[in-house]
């Protein structure tokens, strides 16, 4: 068996985990947006029909659970893990959409990057021979992460320019042994990186170094360079986060400006209530979901997917704590790469 | 609340983030604030002016003017409106007592769902609290500071 790690923080799939299909579901203010017509559905009410924003939540992602499924042609058990998460205290949303699903559930919670860190471990679940096929899935809801990290969403205040919005919607992402690609070939695993930033109304400035330590540590690790990628994708730095890691990355030796985006950038069309941008679990996995996974059909051959999460809760920066970011990078190639694999 | 402590390369960071970080336009907001803030104040002053010129005595006005304010800071709370003008007006809106008013209703609203007990019962001051606290406490203080010189 192929040697399965490569410098100090990276695996490397060696079995060809691909991903099947995806599925997205989101919200009004997402469907909007630039990415409008590549979601698969559209809810405008950010209810759902439900009681609850949080019931919402877990409707938006099972919805999409289900349209992946439906998409990738699998029925349920099909499907030997399911990993997803969100942002609500004790990851609700994913747990409450697990009850009605009959499939073995891991909950994860990286905050906002629980996208990446979900395809990481649902490679190496199959690349470890312990599943055929998995379904990762992550999801955010504005108004749910309001109530919870913020304020009721009823009350008049105005935000400053550094504070994002988080994305209502859900990706659902089928990934296979088996498949025509495109495939996971390589992933970072971060590490919580703190840069004393204890601002919650701007996390693009907190997770800016750690989506710089993890690229740079990919690169380093795998001896590749900026430009093996066509695209390089961090998840939700938004505007200000973006510029502070391009500068970082310079840096540090890389200049990546000429193919660098961040979801949080995509996502909505700037205006007074979207501020610097999107975050949110859904915010990297809709953007890739929906807009990014046709293009690697088309116009790109490898993109760096690198979802950062903010690992704060109201408790702790209530007491006067820093804010620790994560991210996790994972490599997305249309062709099995030849050579050293 | 206890601020962590930084080393040296954590402020460093901070410090060139901070610096490179947009700014709330000031003088905008400033000049909205003042517009609508002085519309809601002007718009109070109109209903004391009715309750005055309805017969009544300029203090005896003021508590019912009071609560035609907050029954409309509250309305347009339920209604959704509130958080719009908040937005756009800043301090504007949130310093007049229909402020107030939202700060107890959005709660209110908010957490209706965990039930009237520990939702709206348990959290409807999560906002105005703090001002209640120690703006009665600190009338308590100048009530005694009063009494102490004129005893």
């Amino acid at each position: 068996m192929a040697e399965k790690r490569l410098g100090e923080d990276t695996v490397l799939f060696s079995s060809f985990p691909s991903i099947i299909a995806t599925a997205t579901t989101v919200g009004k203010k997402e469907g909007e947006g630039p990415c409008a017509k590549y979601f698969d559905k559209v809810v405008r009410d950010p209810l759902y029909g439900e009681g609850t924003w949080e019931k919402a939540e877990s409707k938006f992602l099972l919805e999409s659970v289900r349209k992946a499924l439906e998409k990738s042609r699998l029925t349920y058990d099909q499907i030997h893990f399911m990993f997803s998460g969100d942002l609500l205290n004790q990851i609700t949303a994913s747990n409450f959409a697990a009850r009605e699903l009959p499939i073995p559930f891991y909950g994860l919670f990286g905050a906002c990057s629980t996208f990446t860190e979900g395809l990481t471990l649902g490679g190496m679940a199959i690349d470890g021979g312990f599943a055929q096929r998995v379904l990762v899935g992550a999801s955010s809801h504005y108004q749910a992460a309001e109530r919870q990290y913020r304020y009721p969403t009823e009350l008049g205040i105005q935000k400053p320019p550094t504070a994002q919005r988080t994305v209502t919607g859900a990706a659902a992402v089928v990934l296979g042994k088996d498949g025509p690609g495109p495939f996971l070939t390589a992933a970072t695993i971060g590490r919580v990186i703190d840069m004393g930033i204890s601002d919650p109304m701007n996390m693009g400035s907190a997770m800016a170094p750690a989506a710089v330590h993890t690229i740079v540590q990919h690169f380093k690790d795998t001896g590749r360079n900026p430009d093996y990628y066509d695209m390089i994708i961090t998840g939700d730095l938004a505007s200000v986060g973006k510029v502070l890691a391009e500068d970082l990355m310079k840096k540090e030796g890389y200049d990546v400006s000429d193919r660098y985006t961040d979801c949080g950038v995509l996502i909505y069309k700037p205006d007074a209530d979207t501020l610097a941008g999107g975050s949110g679990c859904g915010c990297s996995a809709v953007v890739f979901s929906s807009y990014f996974y046709p293009l690697l059909q088309e116009e790109y051959r490898r993109l760096l997917l690198v979802s950062t999460g903010a690992l704060l809760s109201p408790t702790t920066y209530q007491q006067g704590e820093t804010i620790p970011a994560i991210a996790h990078a994972v490599a997305i190639e249309r062709n099995w790469p030849e050579g050293e694999w | 609340m206890v601020m962590a402590k930084l080393t040296r390369e954590q402020k460093a960071y901070k410090e060139w983030a901070d610096s490179r970080k947009p700014r709330p336009s000031l003088g905008r907001n400033i000049a909205v604030a003042f517009v609508v803030g002085g519309l809601i104040c002007a718009l109070g002053q109109g209903v004391l002016n009715y309750f005055i010129s309805i017969g009544m005595s300029a203090k005896e006005a003021g508590g019912p003017t009071s609560a035609v304010m907050i029954l409309l800071g509250a309305l347009l709370t339920g209604l959704g409106i509130y958080d719009r003008i908040g937005k756009f007006a800043g301090a504007g809106s949130i310093v007049p007592i229909t402020g107030f008013a939202n700060s107890i209703v959005a709660p209110a609203l908010e957490y209706k769902r965990e039930g009237y007990v520990m939702g709206v019962g348990a959290r409807m001051f999560q906002i105005a609290g703090p001002v209640l606290v120690y703006g009665m406490s600190t009338a308590w203080l100048v009530g005694l500071i009063h009494w102490l010189i004129h005893k």
